[in-house]
C-alpha cells in the first residue's frame, strides 16, 4: 500500500460519518435544560419551605443523584443518555451515573476489589482535579486576604 | 409567574452549559471523562474570579446542577473556610462543600450494586 | 520471492467435516435468524458472570461442531481457540472440560482465520488427523474490559462497532473427504497506519486486509473476480468503504464480490449497531452459520475468508500508541 499516514488519515475521515450535530446539540440542550429545570423546581419548593439556600442546593443534588442511581440500576439511564449526550453527563446526573455504573458492573469481582475500588474509575479524576483546583484557588484567596484584600 | 420565569431561566442556562459539552464531545476527540474534569476545574476557576456567582444568582439550579456548579461549590467552600478558619481552610473548604454530593453518590452506588444486576445496552 | 511469505497452498487440502455457530438473542434476531445451532437467552444465560456466559457459548459451539462431524472429543487431536478477553479466559474455562490438547490463540477479531489456518497446517502436515478451531466474543464481557461499564451513559460515535455475542467452531480432518476444503491459507503481517481512535476499529484494520489480500492475489496471479465471495471479518461499514477504495487503488477492485461479517450479522439501522458487528465471535458465527453452509450445499464454490483483527490494548492506547491491525486469509473451496 503506497500511502502516507496523513493521506490515509484523510481517507478515513472522508469515509467516517460524523455525529449528526443538528440532532445531538438541540437534544443535549433540551435534556440538559430539563434536568436543570427539574432541579430548579425542587429548589424553589425547598426554599418555599423556609429551607436555607445551602441546604436546598444540597437536597437538589441528592434528589438528582438518587434519581440517576435508580434509573441506572433499572437500566434506563443509558437509554436517556444516548439521546441526551452531554445533556445528561454534564449535569450532576452524569457524575452520579459515572459512580453508580461501575459499582453495578463490577459486582462479579466482589464488594471490595470490584464494586468499591472500581466506583471512581470515571469520577475519580473529577474529584481529584476539583480538589486540586479548589486548593489552588484557596492558596490565592489566602494570599489576597493576607495582604488585606477582600475575598 | 415568578416560578415559571425561574424555571425557564434554569432551563436555558443549564441547557446552554450542556451544549458547550456536546460541542466538545462532537468536535474534539475529548472523552466524556476529560470533559467533566474540564467542567469542574472551569467551575472552580470561574467561581474564584467571581464570574460564576452572578450566573448562579440569575439561573439558580441552571448553574448549580451542571458540573461547573460543583466546581463553583468547591471554590465557594474554600472561600468561606478561609474566612472562618484561616490557612487550614485551604485544605478543608473544597471537599467539605462537596461532601454531601460525593457521600450520596457513594452510598447509592453501593445500594444499587446490592439491589440490581447490569444489563446490555 | 518475499512477497509470498505467509502464503501456504496445501498439496492435500484438509477438509472441514463439522461446523457450528451459536449466538446471543440479539444476534439471532438479525439477518441470520434461524441459522444458529443454539441461541443463548439474555446476557448471561443463567450464568453468574458475562465471562462465564462466554465460556459456556464457546464450549457449546465446540461440542456441536464435533457432534455434527459424527466424532467424539477423543477423536480431536488438537484445539486452536481464542477470544478477546485478557488471558483468553473465555476459551481457557470454556474448553477446560473437553480435555483436548489445547493451543490458545490471540488475534483479536482475526482469531477465527488464524485458528483455522493453524489447524489446517497441523492437519495437512500429517502429524495429526483432526483439529478443531473455536472462537467466541461477548458484548458485555468485552465492553467492560475494553471500554466503559454497560450502564454508563455515553454516546457511541457512528464509527463504533458492536462486539457480537457469538461463537463458532470448525472441525478439520485430513482423513475424511468433506465437501469443503481449505485450499490455502495466508498469514498476514502487522500493519499500522497510525489510527488511534478506538471507536474506529474498521479504519485501523482495513490496511491489514488490503495488505493480505494483495499479497495473496499477487502470489496466485488471481483477481477478486475469480472468486465467488471475498468475506472480510468485521471491518464494518466504515472499514468496508475504506477497503473497497484502497483495493481500487491497488488495482484489485472488489466490485460486488465483497461481503463483511460485521454487516451480515446485524441489520445496522434497526439493531442500532452503528458501523456494524465486530469481535472474533462475529466472523466465526457468520462463517459457521451461513457461509460454510452455502459452500457445503454448492451455492458457493470459492470463498476467501479474511478475518481482520484490531490489536487494540487499552493500556497501549492510553500510553498514546496507535492500533495495529492484522488480517489472515483462508481460501475455502466447496465441492462440485
Amino acid at each position: 500500500m503506497n500511502m502516507s499516514y496523513e493521506e490515509y488519515g484523510k481517507l478515513v475521515k472522508k469515509c467516517s460519518p460524523n455525529s449528526p450535530i443538528f440532532k445531538t446539540v438541540p437534544l443535549s440542550f433540551l435534556v440538559g435544560g430539563t434536568i436543570c429545570a427539574i432541579g430548579e423546581a425542587f429548589r424553589l419548593w425547598f426554599v418555599s419551605l423556609n429551607m436555607s439556600k445551602e441546604h436546598s442546593g444540597i437536597w437538589v443534588s441528592v434528589i438528582l443523584i438518587f434519581a440517576t442511581a435508580l434509573l441506572t440500576g433499572l437500566g434506563v439511564f443509558h437509554k436517556i443518555a444516548k439521546i441526551g449526550g452531554a445533556g445528561t453527563f454534564v449535569p450532576i446526573t452524569g457524575f452520579a451515573n459515572s459512580v453508580v455504573s461501575p459499582a453495578l458492573e463490577f459486582q462479579t469481582e466482589g464488594f471490595i476489589l470490584g464494586v468499591s475500588s472500581k466506583m471512581f474509575i470515571i469520577a475519580g479524576p473529577v474529584i481529584v482535579y476539583g480538589t486540586i483546583a479548589s486548593i489552588g484557588s484557596g492558596i490565592v484567596f489566602y494570599i489576597i486576604e493576607l495582604f488585606g484584600g477582600n475575598i | 409567574m415568578d416560578i415559571v420565569i425561574s424555571l425557564i431561566k434554569a432551563f436555558c442556562v443549564g441547557g446552554l452549559i450542556c451544549v458547550v459539552g456536546q460541542f466538545l464531545l462532537d468536535y474534539t476527540k475529548l472523552t466524556p471523562a476529560r470533559i467533566l474534569v474540564g467542567f469542574v476545574v472551569a467551575g472552580v476557576f470561574l467561581g474564584a474570579i467571581g464570574i460564576y456567582k452572578p450566573i448562579v444568582d440569575f439561573a439558580g439550579s441552571g448553574a448549580t446542577v451542571p458540573l461547573t456548579g460543583f466546581g463553583y461549590l468547591l471554590s465557594e467552600g474554600v472561600k468561606e473556610a478561609i474566612k472562618e478558619e484561616g490557612i487550614v481552610g485551604i485544605l478543608k473548604g473544597g471537599l467539605t462543600a462537596g461532601s454531601a454530593g460525593i457521600s450520596a453518590a457513594v452510598l447509592l452506588g453501593i445500594l444499587v450494586a446490592l439491589i440490581f444486576k447490569p444489563k446490555k445496552k | 520471492m518475499n512477497k509470498a511469505r505467509g502464503v501456504i497452498f496445501f498439496e492435500d487440502p484438509p477438509s472441514i467435516v463439522g461446523f457450528a455457530a451459536v449466538a446471543g438473542d440479539m444476534e439471532a434476531s438479525g439477518p441470520l435468524k434461524g441459522k444458529f445451532d443454539k441461541v443463548f437467552e439474555g446476557d448471561m444465560d443463567g450464568e453468574k458472570s458475562f465471562e462465564k456466559a462466554e465460556s459456556k457459548m464457546q464450549l457449546c459451539a465446540a461440542k456441536k461442531a464435533i457432534e455434527k462431524a459424527n466424532l467424539k472429543f477423543e477423536d480431536i487431536d488438537i484445539a486452536f481457540a481464542g477470544d478477546l478477553l485478557n488471558q483468553c479466559i473465555g476459551t481457557n474455562y470454556g474448553l477446560r472440560e473437553l480435555e483436548i490438547p489445547f493451543a490458545g490463540v490471540y488475534g483479536a477479531c482475526s482469531t477465527m482465520a488464524e485458528s483455522i489456518s493453524l489447524a489446517s497446517v497441523f492437519v495437512a502436515s500429517g502429524f495429526i488427523d483432526r483439529a478443531i478451531a473455536v472462537t467466541s466474543s461477548h458484548f458485555c464481557a468485552s465492553e467492560r474490559q475494553f471500554r466503559f461499564p454497560l450502564e454508563y451513559g455515553g454516546q457511541r460515535p457512528l464509527t463504533a462497532q458492536w462486539t457480537a455475542t457469538a461463537a463458532g467452531s470448525v472441525v478439520l480432518s485430513g482423513k475424511v473427504e468433506g465437501n469443503i476444503k481449505v485450499k490455502a491459507v495466508c498469514i498476514g503481517k502487522i500493519v499500522d497506519y497510525q489510527i488511534k481512535d478506538m471507536n474506529n476499529m474498521g479504519a485501523a484494520m482495513a490496511p491489514a486486509a488490503v495488505n493480505t489480500l494483495v499479497k495473496f492475489f499477487k502470489h496466485t496471479g488471481t483477481y477478486p473476480q475469480d472468486y465467488d465471495m471475498i468475506l472480510t471479518g468485521d471491518l464494518g461499514q466504515v472499514g468496508s468503504t475504506i477497503l473497497s477504495e484502497l483495493m481500487d487503488r491497488e488495482g484489485y477492485p472488489l466490485k460486488g464480490k465483497h461481503s463483511d461479517c460485521g454487516l451480515l450479522l446485524f441489520e445496522r439501522e434497526r439493531q442500532d449497531v452503528h458501523s456494524g458487528g465486530s469481535g472474533c465471535g462475529c466472523s466465526a458465527a457468520v462463517l459457521c452459520a451461513d457461509v460454510l453452509d452455502r459452500l457445503n450445499c454448492g451455492k458457493l464454490k470459492t470463498v476467501l475468508f479474511i478475518a481482520t483483527g484490531a490489536l487494540m490494548s487499552p493500556t497501549a492506547n492510553q500510553q498514546g500508541e496507535s492500533i495495529p491491525g492484522v488480517a489472515h486469509l483462508v481460501f475455502l473451496e466447496g465441492s462440485e
